[in-house]
């Protein structure tokens, strides 16, 4: 199981991925906005997303869980 | 009829800025202010401090009727948009006109006109204005964008009528870039500003971004300031500007100036107002856009001109004639704006955090334009420019030299800042040159990628 995880502070602008969805080391998975700046969050591991602990709007800390991956 | 209390719809340092030439003229200030900013300088500063939303834009600076109930009820005269937020918003400019409370801008007409580049570039071309080779009207579908980009000849760029900030915007170089690229870009655009509409334009090998500054008031009294040159941009944004351009010969200067002024006119501008061109390395220039509002940049034109440009907004907005006849003006000097950026020097990644450290250079020749203070905490909310360090002198070398010596005494800590990356630029060979052309970051400073 591996978690992915907010690399800064913003919001939550579009969710790229659905759960169950097969996804690859290095696929997108959120993208955060921050400071009117998109910031692509990836996965960094192969693997099935088990969970999206975040919705398209929320808005996040560094260091926050956005997904799981299995 | 003078304004006696305006209200500052925006935030950070450019609201301070507004505020400083208000309490210069007696001009009483009502701040607005979003959850995040409620530690804010600028809200202090203001004579009058209202609430508007929670920290979003959307729910707070951007709240249209939010912020047209707080002049309401504060009995302004006019509200003054600063720049980016509502500034080129025609919407807004109109919902001030309906209430009766003066937009300190332009006619929302013009916002319209400008807002969307295809018309613009439209407008420009029937006055005369010189524009870049591309289309005119709107690019259907990637059939026929590979068309027209083999009739103008590839490289060509890829942009969003309703773009900015370098969003919904790619250079291609071939067929099969186009293809991949047009429908991501335009679904981006779609996304961000709500249209997705695409238009294909040249691309200007070598090119600079200057631009020209314009005041103009509701008496058909028009005057160019001279130029800016912005061309030292990283993700399409300026990070340093400079007044004059080292590129221009006089007689270029001469005709942007006479272009930009041809350009307002057509569109019967008044305020303040910039042409952005791009001018290539033989002095041929091209409209790129008109920005019709006051310029983050705005103050090296104020350095070398003497001409507070925010009191001018006020007295034109308040239907005083312009003052100032061209043959009035005259560069004095030179001055460089090395914006201060809340993000990492190398990737450009934001970075939001408390500034835990502050200390900033003194001395004649340096002018502060900043929004922070020392233990206030930069908010992932807003754009990352933090402030703007302005050095004037005599000439462009004493300009650089000075430049260099105040960002090395520039110390924010707590937070990363571009500061190293600004010095870099400063002290390379290329800018000291003049060299400063569009893709000046990819060439000169990070030319292994980024």
């Amino acid at each position: 199981m591996n978690q992915v995880v907010a690399s800064m502070a913003g919001s939550v602008w579009k969710i790229v991925v659905q759960e169950g969805e097969t996804v690859s080391n290095g696929q997108d998975i959120v993208i955060l906005e921050s400071m009117k700046m998109e910031i692509p969050i990836a996965a960094e591991v192969d693997g099935v997303v088990k969970e999206l602990k975040v919705s398209e709007g929320d808005f996040v800390n560094e260091g926050d869980v956005i997904a799981v991956i299995e | 009829m003078s304004f006696t209390k305006i209200l500052i719809a925006n935030r950070g340092e450019i609201a301070i800025r507004v505020m400083k030439t208000c309490k210069r003229l007696n001009v009483k200030t009502v701040a607005i202010y979003s959850e995040a900013d409620e530690q804010a300088p600028f809200v202090k500063m203001a004579d009058e401090a209202y609430p508007v939303g929670p920290s979003r834009v959307q729910e707070s600076y951007l709240n249209i009727e939010k912020i047209i109930e707080i002049a309401q009820q504060t009995n302004v005269d006019a509200i003054h948009p600063g720049y980016g937020l509502l500034s080129e918003n025609a919407g807004f400019a109109k919902r001030c006109k309906e209430v009766g409370i003066t937009f300190i801008g332009p006619d929302y007409t013009c916002i319209e006109k400008m807002g969307s580049k295809i018309e613009a570039r439209r407008t420009m071309k029937t006055a005369g204005v010189p524009v870049i080779p591309g289309t005119e009207d709107p690019v259907k579908n990637v059939e026929e964008a590979k068309k027209i980009a083999n009739e103008i000849g590839y490289p060509v760029m890829l942009k969003a009528s309703a773009g900015g900030g370098g969003i919904g915007m790619q250079v291609v170089s071939d067929d099969a870039q186009l293809e991949k690229a047009f429908d991501g870009n335009s679904q981006r655009a779609k996304n961000f500003f709500g249209d997705g509409t695409m238009f294909l334009e040249k691309v200007i090998e070598n090119a600079h971004h200057i631009e020209m500054q314009l005041l103009a008031d509701h008496f058909g009294n028009t005057v160019h300031l001279f130029e800016r040159e912005c061309s030292v941009q990283r993700r399409h944004q300026k990070v340093i500007e400079e007044a004059p351009s080292p590129l221009l010969t006089e007689k270029t200067r001469k005709n942007m100036g006479d272009a930009a002024i041809k350009a307002a006119k057509a569109i019967n501008y008044a305020n303040a107002g910039t042409i952005e061109f791009l001018v290539d390395e033989d002095q041929n220039f091209y409209f790129l856009e008109m920005n019709t509002r006051l310029q983050v940049e705005h103050p090296i034109t104020e350095q070398i001109t003497g001409i507070d440009l925010v009191e001018k907004q006020l007295e034109i907005a308040s239907g005083k004639q312009l003052d100032i006849k061209q043959s009035d003006l005259s560069i004095k000097g030179h001055a460089i704006e090395a914006r201060i950026y809340a993000e990492d020097p190398k990737t450009f990644f934001p970075s939001p955090g408390k500034i835990t450290n502050l200390s900033l250079p003194k001395g004649e020749h340096i002018r502060h334009e900043i929004g922070v203070e020392e233990g206030f905490t930069v908010t992932p909310f807003y754009d990352p420019m933090i402030a703007k360090l302005i050095i004037s002198g005599e000439t462009r070398e004493e300009a650089i030299q000075k430049s260099m010596e105040a960002l090395e005494q520039y110390v924010v800590e707590g937070i990363k800042t571009n500061i190293p990356l600004l010095s870099l630029v400063l002290n390379s060979k290329a800018f000291q040159e003049g060299l400063t052309r569009t893709s000046f970051i990819r060439d000169y400073i990070y030319p292994n990628g980024k």
